[in-house]
């Protein structure tokens, strides 16, 4: 399912002194099956984004496709559920929206929401909750007994359980432990690849976007400035400066250890081990030569 | 859903109504309250509106704005305009189809109680609208200071004021936010009939309240570790502060009252 956001402009309060756009003429077009990173500041309009890809706010100009649905400015848009099913938004701190009883009837809530029957709903939750690293036992507690990370992990199973073509993750690790953090991380990008979903995360995590995304939007003051795939992005350094970014640590890294060699790496590393085998062949090329 | 709302909101400005000390806005908003009900023809009420619009004019809210703010209270004022129309029976008939009879005086109050509410709502929404509402509160606990000797809590209560106030918008985000989690879970909040839609409130209504209740632990916390311990001694940042202008917006409302004294019938 691709999305294409065009001209999309967005302004808060419309007709009131409180106007506010938050998004400018925003053109992206993120197609079926694709990890896209979405990076800004905050109030760079990241969030504001991301409420468009299911329809929860309806453009002010311009217009955007999901899938074979439009949805254009000005014109009322009806049943927007069947679009909610195929784009699961996890939200940040989605923690915050656990309400029921179990976590077992929690992860249901979603999938019932959408006509499916109570015993598959179940039986996605005894796998999901496997899947995103917590005990079968958790299903029959409150999850207002659970601590944080694990509400955290709940309620992404939450969202999972709607079985969405199209993942939406609003910074999903936020104040998670490093480790927590990489855990989930590895299990949206094992998703990505196993059920080849659409994945758009939006963060400020440059090492994240730079491991996981295919490709990269960099959003500035409301306005997509600059969109390509990370090895185009963090080649040039300068252009991220201009928006207050810094490419991420891996490749500030490889840049100090390119000084000290005095030669330049064949191409951008965007992981340790990308680096590491960079460095090894440079090294052996090195030796080849003499 | 909320964003239309005006009551209660603030717009920054620098009208002259901006500026007025918040304790002279009360003062003249409640004794406005009060000096609404002398009127009582058509001339006293003429008074009334040219009066709040001039109050309307020197706040320089756009009058298209305050309009706007007030279609939720339309409902109210139809009723009202309503009900005496159908239940006024005094002076002569003016229309008449069959049982049903519309009497002068009942056309008279509707119009008279209608203005009333009108003015009222307008008069406070200024209020609001020009004031912060931390001054307000600033304003109300130095007006109910006297009480103090009456043993009232008057820090307190301007504290809790001043808190729920502080968090109204908070709580209005966190709604908002829940509610589009929710709704990204697929919970219909405006559709269906109605038993289904009390029971989507309960998504919503769990995790605003543990959220609240947390929220308000961790200010009370906070608050404490700060050496927070009442009113007593404490000095203020804001301070208040009379100015002629002040002065002259009461005169203005005594005046107004003399001149609804003099040609009430």
């Amino acid at each position: 399912m691709d999305i294409k956001l065009q001209q999309v402009s967005y302004a808060y309060s419309m007709g009131t002194p409180f106007e506010k756009y938050a998004l400018f003429d925003v053109d992206l077009t993120i197609p079926h099956g694709t990890y896209q990173a979405i990076i800004g500041h905050t109030g760079s309009g990241k969030s504001t984004i991301l409420q468009h890809f299911n329809g929860l706010l309806k453009p002010s100009k311009g217009q955007v496709h999901i899938g074979d649905r439009l949805i254009v400015a000005g014109k009322k848009a009806k049943e927007l559920k069947p679009i909610r099913q195929k784009v699961g938004i996890v939200f940040q701190f989605p923690e915050h929206q656990l309400f029921e009883e179990t976590v077992l009837k929690d992860i249901m809530f979603g999938p019932m929401n959408f006509g499916v029957s109570a015993e598959v709903a179940q039986k996605r939750a005894r796998d999901l909750i496997k899947l995103v690293g917590l005990s079968e036992e958790t299903l029959d507690k409150s999850p207002f007994d659970l601590s944080g990370g694990q509400m955290r992990r709940v309620a992404i199973a939450g969202v999972l359980a709607m079985e969405p073509e199209v993942i939406v993750l609003d910074e999903p690790t936020a104040g998670l432990d490093p480790r927590g953090q990489r855990e989930i991380m590895d299990m949206f990008y094992s998703l990505h690849k196993e059920r080849q979903l659409t994945t758009i995360l939006v963060t400020h995590s440059m090492e994240d976007a730079a491991r996981y995304a295919d490709n990269i939007a960099i959003m500035h003051e409301g306005k997509c400035v600059l969109s390509g795939t990370p090895r185009e992005i963090f080649a040039d350094s300068k252009t991220l400066e201009q928006y207050r970014l810094e490419p991420p640590h891996i490749v500030r890294f490889q840049a100090k250890i390119e000084r000290l060699m005095n030669q330049p790496l064949s191409r951008i590393c965007l992981t340790e081990e990308e680096l590491a085998d960079e460095v090894a062949r440079a090294l052996r090329e090195g030796r080849d030569k003499q | 859903m909320m964003e239309k709302m005006i009551f209660g909101r603030y717009i920054p400005g620098d009208s002259f109504v901006h500026k007025l000390d918040p304790r002279s806005k009360l003062v003249f908003v409640f004794a406005f309250i009060i000096v609404v009900f002398l009127a009582n023809n058509v001339m006293t009420y003429a008074f009334l509106i040219v009066f709040t619009l001039l109050v309307i004019f020197m706040s320089r809210i756009r009058l298209y704005f305050l309009l706007n703010g007030l279609k939720p209270i339309i409902f109210l004022l139809v009723f009202t305009f309503l009900i005496h129309i159908f239940f006024t029976r005094e002076g002569d008939i003016l229309f008449e189809l069959g049982f049903f009879k519309i009497y002068e005086e009942g056309l008279r109050q509707g119009v008279f109680i209608s203005i009333r509410f009108l003015v009222l709502v307008l008069m406070t929404s200024i209020l609001t609208l020009t004031t912060s509402p931390i001054s307000i509160t600033d304003g109300i606990e130095v007006l109910l200071n006297p009480l103090k000797k009456l043993k009232l809590p008057v820090h307190e209560l301007a504290l809790m004021m001043s808190i729920a106030l502080r968090f109204i918008p908070t709580l209005m985000d966190e709604t908002d936010k829940i509610m589009k989690a929710q709704m990204a879970r697929g919970s219909d909040l405006s559709a269906g009939p109605m038993k289904e839609r009390i029971k989507a409130v309960v998504p919503l209504l769990v995790p605003l309240f543990v959220s609240a209740f947390k929220r308000a632990e961790d200010l009370a916390t906070a608050m404490e570790v700060r050496g927070y311990r009442g009113g007593e001694g404490r000095t203020r940042y804001r301070q208040l502060e009379w100015h002629w202008q002040d002065t002259i917006s009461l005169i203005l409302l005594v005046a107004m009252t003399i001149l609804l004294v003099l040609y009430r019938s």
